[in-house]
């Protein structure tokens, strides 16, 4: 068996090694495919469906998917353009998403997917969900207003932290994320250290005393799109 | 020819937007030589006088007084724009969208720890718009033809919206100018 497989992502050509997922592949080669749920020290489990690419003319997640010599990988074109925006359009409208008092704003990834998908609007109607804050713990507080159910927390304090703090409860539109304990989240054994902790992409993990250091024009995705730094390898 | 109108109208919001047009700073001169302003606070215009090109929107919909406007500028506008967040999704007067209107009233009037109300009465006059059970965005009461966001939408996002519209060109936004915030 070879150990080099070649396949193409919009007519280039991308080398890859066996085991590899079309998004490892992809991030190596300085092509950017949007993601949420996806960070590469934990398990892909194409949740967000944002990474979604058409694979040999069908669609499949680029994080969850195996490389394989000659497949036809479509990213950036109209169609998958237009999926991604309507998912991350009913992200926005599912939670209370108001960037406006933010701590996570300019470092959000899901506010910075919208500015690289070019949304000024989503175009469904709003749910304006009751969801709680937890802010019993001394160092992190919990703003389910603004999760997206991503599954990072669970998995990063299930796989790296050895904690098991997050989990999801319930189906469909009333999944959300619980904490593993009796009350709150201050009663769990999490720390500000946990991987849990600084894994979220958007505003709904964050540690307390942190909150608008960066000023306006500064922050992660002020300047430059998110993905810029993938594209930077090319 | 007669130069185009412009109408402006402040809703369920701060009025930070119309700060925003003002912040265009001596463009608005420029703007002046494009246009002319019609019912707007900036020039204090109660009623429209006629036919507009443009509306701008600040703010949602949270009484009947706010609805009956956005009407009226659907009415007399050709385009109308959503500027800011409180026009596209309620934003900060939107926190009550998940407390039933009745509990609100109730802890502005009656129950909140700073209230001093003796007769213990919520404001019911007739002459005061009732609010709506929520706040809505200004696409989901009228259409909407475009969208600004940005809270406050900042003066070069709408300077620039404004500028393609009366000149006919097609309008692209850098990226460092969309923000939600």
């Amino acid at each position: 068996m070879s150990d080099q497989i070649t396949f193409t992502i919009d007519g280039v050509e991308v080398k890859a090694k066996p085991g590899q997922t079309i998004m490892q592949a992809a991030d190596e080669a300085g092509i950017y495919i949007p993601r949420l749920c996806y960070l590469p020290e934990l398990t892909a489990h194409g949740s967000c469906r944002v990474c979604t690419v058409i694979v040999n003319g069908k669609p499949q997640t680029a994080c969850t998917q195996p490389v394989a010599e000659g497949m036809i990988v479509e990213n950036d074109t109209p169609e998958l353009l237009e999926h991604r925006r309507n998912l991350v359009d009913m992200l926005f409208v599912e939670g209370n998403h108001l960037c406006m008092f933010c701590e996570r704003s300019g470092n959000c990834e899901l506010q910075a997917m919208a500015y690289r998908l070019g949304i000024l609007a989503p175009k469904y109607p709003y749910f304006y969900p009751d969801k709680p804050l937890d802010s019993t713990h001394k160092d992190i507080f919990l703003e389910l207003n603004r999760c997206i159910l991503c599954g990072r927390c669970v998995n990063a304090s299930a796989d790296i932290d050895g904690k098991g703090v997050f989990g999801f409860v319930g189906r469909s539109i009333d999944k959300k994320i619980a904490v593993n304990s009796d009350k709150n989240l201050g009663d769990t054994n999490m720390a500000v250290t946990d991987k849990a902790a600084s894994v979220c992409p958007v505003g709904s993990i964050n540690k307390k005393g942190t909150a608008f250091k960066i000023p306006y024009g500064q922050r992660l995705y002020d300047q430059k799109p998110i993905g810029s730094d993938i594209e930077n390898k090319k | 020819m007669a130069k185009p109108k412009i109408a402006t109208a402040s809703l369920a919001g701060c009025f930070g937007c119309h700060m925003s047009i003002l912040d265009i700073d001596e463009r608005i001169l420029k703007l002046i030589e494009l246009v002319d302003f019609d019912k707007s606070p900036i020039n204090d215009f109660k009623e429209f006088t006629g036919r507009c090109a443009i509306g701008l929107i600040e703010g949602g919909c949270a009484n009947e007084d706010n609805v009956h406007v956005l009407r009226d500028f659907r009415k007399h506008c050709d385009i109308l724009i959503s500027v800011g967040d409180c026009a596209i999704n309620g934003d900060i007067p939107a926190l009550r969208n998940n407390i039933p209107l009745k509990e609100c009233l109730e802890e502005a009037y009656l129950n909140g720890p700073s209230v001093y109300n003796p007769e213990k009465t919520i404001p019911n006059d007739k002459e005061l718009p009732l609010c709506l059970d929520r706040v809505y965005p200004c696409h989901e009461v009228v259409k909407i033809d475009y969208f600004l966001p940005g809270c406050p939408a900042n003066a070069e996002i709408i300077w620039q919206a404004l500028v393609a519209l009366l000149t006919n060109k097609p309008l692209e936004l850098p990226y460092e100018m969309i923000k939600y915030d």
